[in-house]
């Protein structure tokens, strides 16, 4: 018994961390989906629980009557016996109907309910676009010169609702955030909504939910649930230009960066480096995570990833530069100072 | 007999390994090398010297193709060329080229740029993906085998077919 009981519970342990975690909601939707799911676990499991009580009781009960009766099948149950057979295979079967119904009703209203946010008022508006394979986040904003790009990772105000606007340059891809809200697919030229609020504070992990290549599983996005204040705080400071380097080391890295293929794919506001096909690095440095959150943002993880990216996520469209060993020194220095 | 049709079956799914095989991570000397790779003139100081022959290495890898077609939207080709008919620049999919449409002619083009308008990417492209490039461009004008092209086109009308068609009526 211990033997099997360990293991499991070994298992459900894999259920915390509550970074990536579909019953560890964060936003009133996946409260909603949690609840649907512990609703269909604790039913489904009495049901089930129920069902192989009952057939191992029809398995070892002792037959009454029939032991006599040779193995052929000769023998004829009595009307009596029929119709009370009959009415329980009907009773079970509407039983059985009644509770699918059932379960659809309560997944349709809980989808419902879930598809908009009560209040929508003083929300803010995000572009995710999917691109294999990282994702292209923009704030949108009335004011053009308030808007807000950056790359896998998105910071929301906690208890402000935020409109995902989906779409993809590419392939389809699934926007899924678990603890904040279920998947939503990116389609190319179509546009697909959802409102997302989060309630407390945390990093969420979220996942490319939609197979869309050789790395669909290193596309992945982090969301940021912060105070107010320390959102604007941060998208006050994305909208600045990226600073100007002021060491020798980090001038030599910028033009290191504008000297080779990186200038050709990504934009550095403030330089004349305005690739849009790759991810924005003008705030680079201020991202928690490189490639798509592949790794953590740190400096010897940047080493190994410009001047081999195609080890580290192999078929990837960034390009394998030619770097020279005394280039890279300075052009991790330079882009890590991009805060 | 059973069995020799079971082995060529068998053999027969092979066919298509070549076609897709695909080598992402290139080679080091892949990465930085460019050479001279073609003459601009017959004429040489104390006789000909014979042409040194460069090949593209990915010619007729349906990968490498495919990417270069990507690279062509991403470093703004399309921007002059289009989808291959021309505009700005003088259309790919014609067979007489201004520049010379050897595989090495094409790649020295690209690196070192042409008078009136295309620009010298040498120093910026990896000289793989110019290569990548290079076997995209030379299947919009046919000169990559059919096999490794693909039947449907991510953008409209890049079917050499169509393009043609198209282009002959206006060019001739």
């Amino acid at each position: 018994m211990r033997r099997f009981v360990l293991p499991m519970l070994m298992l459900l342990s894999g259920c915390g961390g509550h970074q990536q975690s579909v019953i560890d909601p964060a936003g009133s939707q996946a409260g909603l989906i949690a609840q649907l799911w512990w609703f269909f676990l604790w039913l489904l499991g009495v049901i089930f629980v129920l069902v192989v009580a009952v057939m191992l009781w029809a398995l070892t009960r002792k037959h009454r009557g029939i032991e006599q009766e040779p193995l052929e099948r000769t023998h004829v149950p009595s009307p009596e016996t029929e119709r009370r057979m009959s009415r329980v295979v009907t009773g079970a079967s509407i039983l059985t109907v009644a509770i699918l119904l059932g379960l659809i009703v309560m997944s349709i209203a809980t989808g419902k309910s879930m598809s908009s946010l009560g209040n929508q008022k003083n929300g803010i508006a995000v572009e995710v676009t999917g691109n294999q394979w990282w994702w292209y986040v923009r704030y949108l904003n009335d004011d053009a010169s308030k808007m807000v790009v950056t790359a896998n990772e998105i910071h929301i105000p906690v208890g402000r609702p935020v409109m995902i606007r989906a779409t993809s340059n590419d392939v389809i891809h699934s926007f899924w955030v678990p603890n904040l809200h279920g998947k939503r697919d990116l389609i190319p030229s179509r546009v697909n909504v959802e409102w997302i609020q989060a309630h407390h504070p945390g990093r969420y992990r979220g996942q490319c939910a939609e197979f869309c290549g050789q790395q669909h599983a290193h596309m992945a996005l982090w969301v940021i649930a912060e105070s107010e204040q320390e959102f604007e705080k941060w998208a006050e400071q994305q909208r600045q230009p990226a600073v100007i380097p002021g060491d020798p080391l980090k001038q030599r890295g910028q033009q290191v960066f504008l000297n080779n293929a990186c200038v050709l794919c990504h934009n550095i506001t403030g330089t004349p480096g305005a690739g849009q096909v790759g991810p924005d690095l003008t705030h680079f440095g201020s991202r928690i995570s490189i490639a798509a959150g592949t790794l953590p943002n740190t400096k010897g993880n940047l080493g190994g990833w410009v001047t081999d990216p195609q080890n580290i996520k192999p078929g990837n469209h960034m390009a394998t530069a030619a770097l020279k060993s005394e280039d890279i020194e300075p052009l991790l220095e330079y882009l890590e100072s991009l805060r | 007999m059973r069995a020799i049709a079971l082995v060529s079956f068998c053999a027969l799914s092979f066919i298509s390994c070549q076609r897709e095989s695909r080598q992402v991570r290139p080679e080091p000397a892949r990465v930085a090398l460019y050479g001279d790779a073609a003459r601009q003139s017959d004429l040489q100081p104390g006789g000909v010297l014979p042409q040194r022959q460069v090949s593209n290495p990915f010619h007729g890898a349906a990968y490498h193709i495919n990417e270069g077609g990507r690279l062509f939207n991403w470093y703004n080709c399309s921007g002059c060329h289009a989808n291959g008919a021309g505009g700005i620049g003088p259309p790919l999919i014609k067979q007489q080229w201004i520049y010379g449409g050897e595989p090495a002619n094409v790649f020295d083009t690209i690196v070192k740029g042409r008078p009136n308008g295309m620009p010298s990417w040498g120093g910026r492209i990896p000289e793989y993906q110019i290569w990548q490039i290079v076997a995209f461009v030379q299947s919009l004008n046919q000169k990559q085998p059919q096999s490794t092209i693909t039947p449907r086109q991510d953008t409209i009308e890049q079917s050499p077919e169509n393009i043609k068609n198209k282009v002959q009526g206006e060019t001739r």
